[in-house]
């Protein structure tokens, strides 16, 4: 039912985004992976099979990553960023649109073809405990995927895991025939990096790849994918819910908000000058390491929770928790539209470019919540 | 280090028991000292928490910061007397004066939620699957008080929205699989508060959440502190966390408090490297991309062997010799500044 409802808008959607992603494509590079009206969904079953409601996971994404470029997702639990990121790699393959990967759609591909083009394409998963199967050495482990595409001789292979052991920081002699239990969360992850690039594959999906671990450990393997993306000249689909995360590896940064593209743009501009409300309620939530700018403003910390993407919101996702929301919303989709240098933005009333977000955006999120959330009205808000 | 300011904020104790005299913290409603776990396992002894010392005050948030395996949780279990039989426990633990280190099992049950509370990292854990949100409250709290089913019923929906969870009615009926991360650690949250404690613990209770779901549960925690007067034990490995949050943080490593001060003072200027290396090693919301986070390489020390010297030097940048020959104690330096180190960073900043 809701399917069939959002039928129509979604064709509306799909040309002007495809419009505004082509005019605003970054120039630098050409394109490794270009994603187009992606839309995956789940139809949940009832007893005996009856088809029960249909879970939008991902609604009409589009978007491009360049050669060496690093492409950070943020969102909140439920927004899409991981099924997107599986929607790519075609476990399981999205319901519509395309996925262009080195020139080629990978949507209905044959099994031979993808398991050929998906050489080139690698994953690193966020648990690296349960992507490592607990029975199998580390170097059996990162040997397996050049056993599976029968490259070189077993020598050779051996030869290999030892020079990729000692890429992502493992000694080969002492750690490659431990097992992953033996090993520690860092050291695991190192593991799972040392798995993806044993085919040298052009692009790596990173579904929050650090969030599991310790500040130390998480700066350290951080650091690692730093050095591997200018090294190997790589480049990241880079999924985490912390903007900071993102910011550090990020060269442009794609905002998702309950199966849709938020915004998406440079770094530098996202983080200076969020254009989406989400994004500026995202970036508020951050809990600032300098005492002196972390007493944030209570009043903006985003209200409530996601909605059900069983039964998404009509008009713009977001309206249900947006301070800025207003009748548009509700009643038309907002379409990913350029707004600034190589940025786009799905939003009817955007927040206003040219002064910085602290005093442009928070005055209008206190003035819509004042009265509800103000902190002498704590109380009331119960 | 009496604070004056929130003492008068603190809510009536439900005993009415006296503040203790012999408190290294007038005014302390729990009191670790020199606190002290060891595991005894096949392979050996574990010296998990090597004497540690803090005082939580009514109304005030501490912060515990430190890295997997810095004691940070084991102390937690300490104070709530929930570490397995392989630990001993030694030292001391007092809440409003009175010992809890040594009680029997039954005391200790009518001191776990009634007195101290816990708020654990994984609300899908901590809640049973197989009973509805509200029947999980209410036993909380008929568990410690007697009373009727349409009583505790009451005061769960009291609970329910006190920790602001919407249609508080129908979500008493909902099993924890129907909420969402956020909502689930808020019913968490409500049964760690369903006998009002004095003292809540929260193990890393935001670590699982998203930011603004974050954002929302500590907004809530010093919301309900602020109307509670409950004094807050905050654990994290989230440095930003505890500047963003807390009052006073401690810094613990491999079993010991290596720094401690008010979060004021310590992010003005950290004395002790391993704080700094926890520090730069969060990326920020203004660092510029693609540039590589400063990291001290290695790992924590393994804790089943003693040895003399700072634990931290074998990973220190500014290590000298004296720093592997003894270990340095934990001292006050400046008021209210406590650090463990030899040579301290002189004016450090937190960048």
């Amino acid at each position: 039912m809701g399917v069939l409802a959002s039928d129509p808008g979604r064709g509306g959607t799909v040309t002007a985004a495809a419009n505004g992603a082509a005019a605003e494509a970054p120039p630098d590079g050409d394109v490794l992976l270009d994603v187009r009206h992606l839309v995956q969904e789940f139809v949940l079953r009832d007893y005996g099979g009856a088809k029960g409601g249909v879970l939008q996971a991902v609604s009409d994404v589009s978007f491009e990553l360049h050669v060496g470029e690093t492409l950070g997702i943020v969102g909140e639990t439920g927004s899409g960023k991981s099924t997107l990121a599986r929607s790519v790699i075609q476990a399981p393959p999205p319901k519509h649109g395309q996925v262009i990967f080195q020139g080629r759609d990978l949507v209905g591909l044959p099994r031979t073809a993808l398991k050929a083009a998906r050489r080139n394409l690698q994953m690193v998963f966020q648990d690296p405990f349960t992507s490592l199967d607990p029975t199998w050495p580390v170097s059996r482990i990162v040997e397996e995927p050049l056993t599976a595409y029968a490259v070189g001789t077993r020598q050779e292979r051996r030869q290999r895991v030892r020079e990729l052991l000692d890429l992502v920081g493992l000694d080969p002699a002492r750690h490659g025939a431990r097992h992953p239990r033996e090993l520690s969360g860092g050291q695991c992850q190192r593991v799972a990096v040392a798995r993806a690039l044993a085919l040298e594959p052009k692009l790596i999906l990173c579904d929050e790849p650090v969030s599991s671990l310790d500040v130390l450990v998480q700066a350290q393997v951080l650091n690692l994918f730093e050095k591997l993306r200018s090294e190997l000249s790589l480049s990241y689909l880079f999924i985490a819910h912390d903007l900071t995360l993102v910011r550090q590896v990020s060269d442009r940064v794609a905002v998702m908000y309950l199966g849709k593209l938020c915004e998406i743009g440079p770094v530098r501009a996202i983080y200076s000058e969020p254009l989406h409300p989400y994004t500026l309620a995202l970036l508020t939530s951050v809990p600032d390491p300098d005492p002196a700018r972390a007493k944030r403003d209570p009043a903006s910390v985003i209200k409530g929770e996601l909605p059900s993407p069983l039964d998404p919101p009509s008009g713009c996702r977001f309206r249900t928790r947006c301070p800025r929301a207003a009748d548009r919303c509700v009643v038309e989709v907002p379409e990913l539209r350029a707004l600034g240098a190589g940025r786009l933005v799905a939003c009817h009333y955007p927040l206003a470019d040219g002064s910085p977000p602290a005093e442009r955006g928070e005055p209008h999120i206190a003035a819509s919540s004042a009265g509800t959330s103000q902190v002498p009205a704590a109380e009331a808000d119960i | 280090m009496p604070r004056l300011r929130e003492r008068g904020r603190a809510a009536p104790a439900p005993g009415g028991s006296e503040p203790s005299a012999v408190g290294m913290t007038p005014g302390a409603v729990l009191e670790v000292e020199d606190l002290r776990v060891t595991f005894r396992t096949r392979l050996g002894t574990v010296y998990a928490v090597q004497g540690i010392s803090f005082a939580v005050e009514p109304g005030r948030t501490l912060a515990v910061i430190g890295e997997s395996g810095s004691g940070k949780t084991v102390s937690a279990r300490a104070i709530m007397g929930l570490l397995p039989r392989s630990a001993d426990v030694s030292g001391s633990i007092r809440f409003k004066g009175e010992q809890v280190v040594g009680r029997s099992n039954n005391e200790m049950r009518d001191y776990r939620g009634r007195n101290v509370a816990m708020v654990f990292q994984n609300p899908e854990r901590s809640l049973n699957p197989t009973m509805r949100v509200g029947y999980q409250i209410a036993e909380a709290i008929t568990t410690h008080e007697p009373m009727d089913r349409r009583q505790a019923r009451e005061r769960t929906i009291e609970l329910l929205k006190m920790v602001r969870i919407p249609a508080p009615e129908q979500r008493f009926h909902e099993y924890p699989h129907q909420l969402s991360g956020g909502m689930r650690q808020r019913v968490v949250i409500a049964i760690a508060l369903a006998c009002g404690p004095e003292v809540l613990i929260a193990d890393e209770a935001t670590t699982a959440l998203d930011v603004t779901t974050q954002a929302q549960i500590m907004d809530l925690l010093l919301d309900l502190q602020r109307e509670t007067g409950t004094a807050l034990l905050m654990i994290s490995h989230d440095m930003s966390l505890a500047a963003a949050y807390s009052e006073d943080v401690v810094v613990m490593y491999a079993g010991k408090i290596v720094e401690r001060a008010s979060a004021r003072d310590l992010f003005a200027g950290v004395r002790m490297p391993y704080t700094q290396a926890l520090l730069d090693a969060i990326p920020r919301i203004d660092t510029e991309p693609h540039v590589l986070l400063p990291v001290v390489g290695g790992r924590p020390p393994d804790q089943s062997v003693l040895r003399d010297g700072c634990p931290f030097a074998p990973r220190c940048p500014d290590v000298q010799q004296d720093c592997r020959d003894h270990a340095p104690p934990l001292r006050q330096h400046e008021p209210d500044r406590w650090w463990a180190c030899w040579h301290p960073i002189q004016g450090g900043a937190a960048r």
